[in-house]
C-alpha cells in the first residue's frame, strides 16, 4: 500500500500550473513554459507511481494508493482516491498525450488561457480516472466538459460555436441519466444497510438488486458513458467536435474523454450492474459491431482528415467496447489495453494532422496528394501509425485487438467474425486514405510542403517507440493490467463469465 | 370585552421588528427632517438594519441550540431552524441588493430614501412569512411584501414598461391574493381552523367524510403560491415584470420572493397539510414537470437577459419545488439547500446586469454582453462563474442544489421527476452556455468600459465567492441545511 499523496499531487500539479501559467499571462512565452514544466513533472510522477504500483496489495484487492475523506456527510460527497491496473495506465496516458499535445501542437492565439484550459480538463481527467467514489467521478467527468467547451468555443474553427454547443448540450443531457442513476443506487444502498449515505464504490459494488433494478441502471449509466465514447448510435457529436477543436484539443478529446466512457463502461457499468450483463450484453456488442462497421465505412468517405481519424476512432472504440463487454478475460485485458495504445495513436494521428494543417491551411483530403515526395519523413511517421492503427503485428494495435478478437471468439464467435471484418476495413480506409495524401506526383502548394522539423520530429519519437515497445514487449504492462481485470472478473463472476 | 394579550417570544419576532423599524425610521425622516434624506443616508440604515437581522438569527440559533425550536404570538409564529436560516438569507439578499440599489439610484439621478424603504418593508413581509405558522400570518407576510414590490417594479418613471410592468403584476397578483385568502377561508371552513400546526393536527385525527372543502381551500392555496413563485402555469406576468421593473428590484425580487414564497410553501404543504401527502404529491408532480420544462424550453428562445433570466428563474422554481414534493426531512433540507445557494447567486448576476444595463437601464439584449469578458476579464468571467452556477456544473452551488433536490426525489421513488428536471437543465445549458459565450467572443459591439462602482463590485464579488467556496466545500451550507429542519415534520 503506498501513500495516496501521490495520487492527489496528480490532481494538484496541473491545478497549480493552470494557475501560475494565468498568472504569468502578461510576459510573452512564460506560461507555455509553465505549463510544459507541469505537464512535464506530472509525466514523471504518473511513471514513478507506474512503477511503484504493487499489482498485488492485498488478498483480493489490487488497488492502490488509496485514500478516502469524507467532505459531506448529508451528501454522501467524499474524496476518495485510489488506482488499479485499469486505471494506472490510463493515468500514464493522460499525463503523456498532455506533453505531447503541448508540445506538438502549440497553439499561439491567447496561448496564457489556452495552456491553463488545457491543464485544467489534464486535472479533471486524471480524477476522473483516480477517483474511487461514484459520485466523485460524476463531478470529475461532468466538470471536464467546461474546460473542453471554452477550448472548443474559443481556439477552434468556423463552426467552433455550434460544436461545442452540440458537444456540450449532448453529453450533458447524457449524463443526466448516470447522475440519476448513481442517486439511486446510493439511497438502494442506504436503505438496505440503513447507514450513511454513501458512494464508495466498493460499497456500492454490494448492493443487492432486482434483476430489472439492475438492467436500467445498466441503461442509464451505459447511455451516459455510449455518448462519451462515443459508441453508435450516440456518436454524432464526434465529427464535428474533433475536426472544429484546435489540434491539441482534438487530441485531448479523442485521445483521453473518450476513454472516460470506455473507463466509466468497464469500471462502473460492468463493474457494478453485473446483473445486467446477460441480457444488456448481446445488445451492446451488437451496438459495438455497427459502430465497427459504420465507423470504417464512413472513414472510407471523409472528405477531411479529421473527420476521417474521428470515424477510425468510432471503430476503434467498437472493439474496445467489445473487449468491455465480453466478459472474456483475454477480451477485457486487451480492451484495457486498446485504450491505451488507441490513445498514443490518435495522438499520434492528429499530431501529424496539425503539422499538415499548419503547413497546408487545409485538411480536405482532395487539397492534399503525393505528399511522400516533399516530406517522406512525415510519411514514414505516419506510415507507423497508420499501421499500428491497421493492427500490423509488431506493433502495439496488434496486440490489443488480437486479445480482443481471440477473447471474444471464445464467448461470441458471430460477433468476433463480424468484427474481424473490421479489421479488414481499417486497412482499406487506412491505406487508401494514405495512398490519396501521400502517394502520386505532388502538385502545386504540396509540392513545396516543408518535411518535419527536428523538434516535430522529436515530438513523435515518444510516440512511435511507445507504438513499437508495446508491440514487441507489452508483458510489463500485462502483468499489471491482467490482476485487476481478474478481480473485476470475479465480482462479476456470478452472472455467468468464462475463463 | 376583554382582550387577552398572549405571550410574546421577542427573540423570535425581532428579525420582523428590526427591518420594519428600519422602514419606518426611514419613512419618518424623508417626512419630517428638513433636508432631503441623502441615498447614503437611506443606503446606511437599510444596510444596518439588514446586519441587524442577520446578527439576530445568530442569537435566534444559538436560542434554538440551548431551549429547541418553539412557537409564539399565540402559536402564529414559529422560531425553529427553518426559518432562522431562511431569514438569514433574506437579510443576505437585502443587504446586497441594498449595495447594488445605492450605486443604481447614484448612476440614474434617483434622489430620496424610497427604495430602501419598500425594500425593507418587502424584507420584513418575507421574513413574516418564513415565521408563519397561521394561514393569516401567511397572508400578512404575503401582502406586505407583494404590495412594496408592485411600487419597487414601478420605481423607474423614466421607463413606460416599468409602469406597465408594475400594473401588470399589481393586477395579477391582487387576483393570486384574492385566490390564496379564498383557499384560506375554505381550509378554515373544512377543519375549523387557521393555524398550521392545528390543521394537520386535525386532519391526522379525524377522518373527512367529505373533504372537498379542505382540498379545494388547499388547491387555491397552493395556486395562490404558484403564482407568487411563478411555477407553471402561473408564471405568464413573470418575463415581462422582470423586463419592466428596474434591474436591481429584478435581482431582489428574484431572490426574497422566492425565499419567503417557498418557506411558507413548505409550511403549507408539509407542517398543515402534511397528512394529505398523497393528495397533493400528483398534482405538484405535474406542476414540477411544466415548470422545470417549459421554463427551460421558453428561455432559449429569449433574446434579452432580463427575460432569459426571469424564465431561467422559472426553471429554477421547478427544482426548488422538488424537495416539498418529496415531503421528507431530506426534501425540505434540500429546498433550504437550493434557497441559499441560489439567491445570493441569482442577486450578484442581476447585479451585473444592472451595470451592463448603462445609464437608462435599458441595454438588456444579449448582444450587449458580447466580448465583455476580453474587455474586463474579472467582471465576464464572474458573470461566467454565476452562469455556470445556474447551469449546475460542478464546483459551483448550482450543482450541489440540483444535487441536494434530486437526492431528496431518488429517496422517495422519484426517479422520472428527477430525470426530466434534470434534462430540462440541459435544455438550459443552451442558453447559459450561449450568453457565456457570448461574453468571450472576439468582435465587441462597443468598447466602453464599464465602471463597477465599490459596492456593486462587493455585491459581485460576493456573490462568486459564495458561489465557489461552497461549490468546492458544500460540507458546512449542507450539514447547516439539515440541522435547520423544520417544527412541525410529520
Amino acid at each position: 500500500m503506498h501513500s495516496s499523496l501521490w495520487l492527489s499531487a496528480l490532481l494538484v500539479v496541473p491545478v497549480l500550473g493552470a494557475a501560475l501559467a494565468a498568472l504569468v499571462r502578461k510576459r510573452e512565452g512564460w506560461s507555455y513554459a509553465v505549463a510544459v514544466t507541469a505537464s512535464s513533472v506530472e509525466f514523471v510522477l504518473t511513471i514513478i507511481i507506474a512503477f511503484l504500483y504493487n499489482s498485488h496489495v492485498a488478498h483480493a484487492q489490487t488497488f492502490d494508493f488509496a485514500t478516502r475523506h469524507v467532505l459531506s456527510a448529508p451528501f454522501g460527497l467524499a474524496y476518495d482516491v485510489a488506482i488499479d491496473g485499469i486505471s494506472l495506465f490510463l493515468v500514464v496516458l493522460t499525463s503523456f498525450v498532455v506533453l505531447v499535445a503541448l508540445l506538438g501542437a502549440r497553439d499561439r492565439r491567447r496561448e496564457p488561457a489556452f495552456v491553463s484550459w488545457l491543464l485544467l480538463l489534464t486535472a479533471l481527467t486524471m480524477g476522473s480516472f483516480i477517483a474511487h467514489d461514484v459520485l466523485e467521478f460524476f463531478i470529475f467527468f461532468e466538470l471536464t466538459l467546461v474546460p473542453s467547451y471554452f477550448i472548443i468555443a474559443q481556439w477552434g474553427g468556423a463552426e467552433r460555436v455550434k460544436a461545442a454547443l452540440k458537444f456540450f448540450i449532448y453529453t450533458f443531457s447524457a449524463s443526466a441519466f448516470l447522475l440519476i442513476g448513481i442517486l439511486y443506487l446510493g439511497f438502494s444502498h442506504q436503505h438496505q444497510t440503513q447507514g450513511a449515505l454513501t458512494f464508495a464504490y466498493g460499497a456500492l459494488a454490494q448492493t443487492q438488486m432486482t434483476h430489472s433494478t439492475a438492467i436500467w441502471l445498466f441503461i442509464a449509466f451505459a447511455i451516459a458513458f455510449a455518448a462519451k465514447s462515443p459508441i453508435w448510435p450516440l456518436h454524432t457529436w464526434s465529427p464535428i467536435t474533433y475536426a472544429e477543436a484546435p489540434t491539441a484539443g482534438s487530441i485531448e478529446f479523442s485521445a483521453l474523454l473518450a476513454k472516460l466512457g470506455s473507463y466509466g463502461l468497464l469500471r462502473f457499468a460492468v463493474g457494478l450492474f453485473p446483473l445486467a450483463l446477460p441480457d444488456m450484453r448481446p445488445v451492446v456488442l451488437t451496438l459495438a459491431v455497427i459502430g465497427i462497421l459504420y465507423g470504417s465505412a464512413v472513414a472510407c468517405v471523409s472528405r477531411d482528415l479529421k473527420r476521417f481519424v474521428a470515424y477510425s476512432s468510432l471503430a476503434q472504440m467498437g472493439f474496445i467496447t467489445l473487449g468491455v463487454m465480453t466478459g472474456s478475460k483475454i477480451a477485457m485485458v486487451g480492451a484495457v489495453l486498446l485504450m491505451f495504445n488507441h490513445g498514443v495513436i490518435t495522438a499520434g494521428f492528429f499530431l501529424i494532422i496539425g503539422f499538415i494543417e499548419q503547413r497546408r491551411a487545409s485538411i480536405q483530403i482532395r487539397d492534399l496528394n503525393g505528399l511522400q515526395g516533399p516530406a517522406p519523413v512525415m510519411a514514414g511517421l505516419f506510415t507507423v501509425v497508420m499501421l499500428a492503427s491497421i493492427g500490423l503485428p509488431g506493433l502495439s494495435g496488434f496486440v490489443s485487438e488480437y486479445l480482443i478478437l481471440i477473447g471474444t471468439f471464445a464467448t461470441h464467435t458471430w460477433w468476433s467474425v463480424v468484427a474481424t471484418l473490421g479489421v479488414v476495413g481499417a486497412a482499406l480506409y487506412l491505406l487508401w486514405a494514405y495512398q490519396r495524401v501521400f502517394h502520386g506526383e505532388a502538385v502545386g502548394a504540396n509540392a513545396t510542403m516543408a518535411d518535419v522539423n527536428s523538434k516535430e520530429r522529436w515530438v513523435l519519437v515518444p510516440v512511435v517507440v511507445l507504438i513499437v515497445a508495446l508491440g514487441v514487449f507489452p508483458k510489463p504492462v500485462l502483468d499489471r493490467i491482467s490482476p485487476s481485470v481478474q478481480q473485476l472478473i470475479e465480482h462479476v463472476a456470478p452472472s455467468g463469465v468464462s475463463k | 370585552m376583554n382582550l387577552v394579550v398572549p405571550h410574546i417570544h421577542y427573540l423570535a419576532i425581532m428579525p420582523v421588528i428590526v427591518l420594519f423599524a428600519g422602514s419606518v425610521v426611514l419613512l419618518f425622516a424623508t417626512a419630517l427632517v428638513r433636508t432631503k434624506v441623502t441615498t447614503v443616508v437611506a443606503t446606511g440604515v437599510t444596510s444596518l438594519a439588514a446586519l441587524a437581522a442577520l446578527v439576530l438569527t445568530f442569537f435566534q440559533w444559538y436560542s434554538l441550540d440551548q431551549h429547541g425550536a418553539t412557537t409564539t404570538v399565540a402559536h402564529a409564529i414559529t422560531l425553529d431552524g427553518f426559518s432562522v436560516v431562511a431569514t438569514g438569507v433574506i437579510a443576505v439578499c437585502l443587504l446586497m441588493a441594498t449595495l447594488v440599489g445605492h450605486d443604481w439610484a447614484v448612476r440614474e439621478g434617483v434622489v430620496g430614501a424610497e427604495y430602501q424603504i419598500l425594500a425593507l418593508a418587502a424584507s420584513a413581509g418575507a421574513v413574516l412569512m418564513t415565521q408563519a405558522n397561521d394561514l393569516i400570518v401567511v397572508f400578512l407576510g404575503l401582502e406586505i411584501l407583494s404590495i412594496a414590490l408592485y411600487v419597487l417594479v414601478a420605481f423607474d418613471r423614466h421607463r413606460r414598461t416599468s409602469a406597465e410592468a408594475a400594473l401588470k403584476y399589481f393586477l395579477l397578483g391582487s387576483f393570486a391574493s384574492a385566490i390564496f385568502i379564498y383557499g384560506a377561508a375554505l381550509v378554515y371552513g373544512g377543519t375549523g381552523t387557521t393555524n398550521l400546526s392545528s390543521i394537520s393536527y386535525f386532519l391526522g385525527n379525524n377522518v373527512l367524510l367529505r373533504p372537498g372543502l379542505v382540498y379545494a381551500g388547499g388547491a387555491l392555496l397552493l395556486v395562490g403560491f404558484a403564482f407568487k413563485v411563478a411555477a407553471v402555469p402561473f408564471h405568464l406576468w413573470s418575463p415581462d415584470v422582470y423586463e419592466g421593473a428596474p434591474t436591481p428590484v429584478t435581482g431582489f425580487m428574484a431572490a426574497v420572493v422566492k425565499v419567503g414564497a417557498f418557506a411558507a410553501l413548505v409550511r403549507v404543504l408539509i407542517s398543515a397539510l402534511g397528512t394529505q401527502l398523497d393528495t397533493w404529491r400528483p398534482i405538484l408532480w405535474v406542476l414540477i414537470v411544466l415548470t422545470t420544462v417549459v421554463g427551460a424550453a421558453l428561455a432559449v428562445v429569449q433574446r434579452n437577459a432580463k427575460r432569459m433570466l426571469a424564465y431561467s428563474s422559472i426553471n429554477h422554481a421547478g427544482f426548488i419545488l422538488i424537495g416539498i414534493w418529496a415531503g421528507t426531512v431530506r426534501g425540505v433540507a434540500g429546498t433550504l439547500f437550493y434557497l441559499i445557494t441560489y439567491a445570493p447567486t441569482v442577486v450578484a448576476t442581476f447585479a451585473i446586469v444592472t451595470l451592463v444595463g448603462g445609464l437608462g437601464d435599458e441595454q438588456h439584449d444579449v448582444a450587449n454582453y458580447r466580448g465583455l469578458a476580453r474587455r474586463q476579464p474579472w467582471l465576464g468571467a464572474s458573470l461566467a462563474v454565476l452562469l455556470l452556477s445556474q447551469l449546475g456544473a460542478p464546483l459551483t452551488t448550482g450543482f450541489y442544489a440540483k444535487y441536494s433536490v434530486l437526492a431528496s426525489a431518488l429517496d422517495t421513488n422519484g426517479a422520472s421527476l428527477a430525470l426530466i428536471a434534470l434534462l430540462s437543465a440541459a435544455i438550459a445549458a443552451f442558453f447559459y452556455l450561449r450568453w457565456t459565450i457570448t461574453l468571450y467572443s472576439e468582435e465587441s459591439v462597443d468598447a466602453t468600459r464599464i465602471v463597477v462602482p465599490r459596492a456593486t463590485g462587493v455585491v459581485i464579488g460576493l456573490g462568486v465567492a459564495l458561489t465557489l467556496v461552497f461549490g468546492i466545500w458544500p460540507g458546512p451550507l449542507a450539514t447547516l441545511a439539515q440541522h435547520a429542519t423544520v417544527l412541525f415534520v410529520p
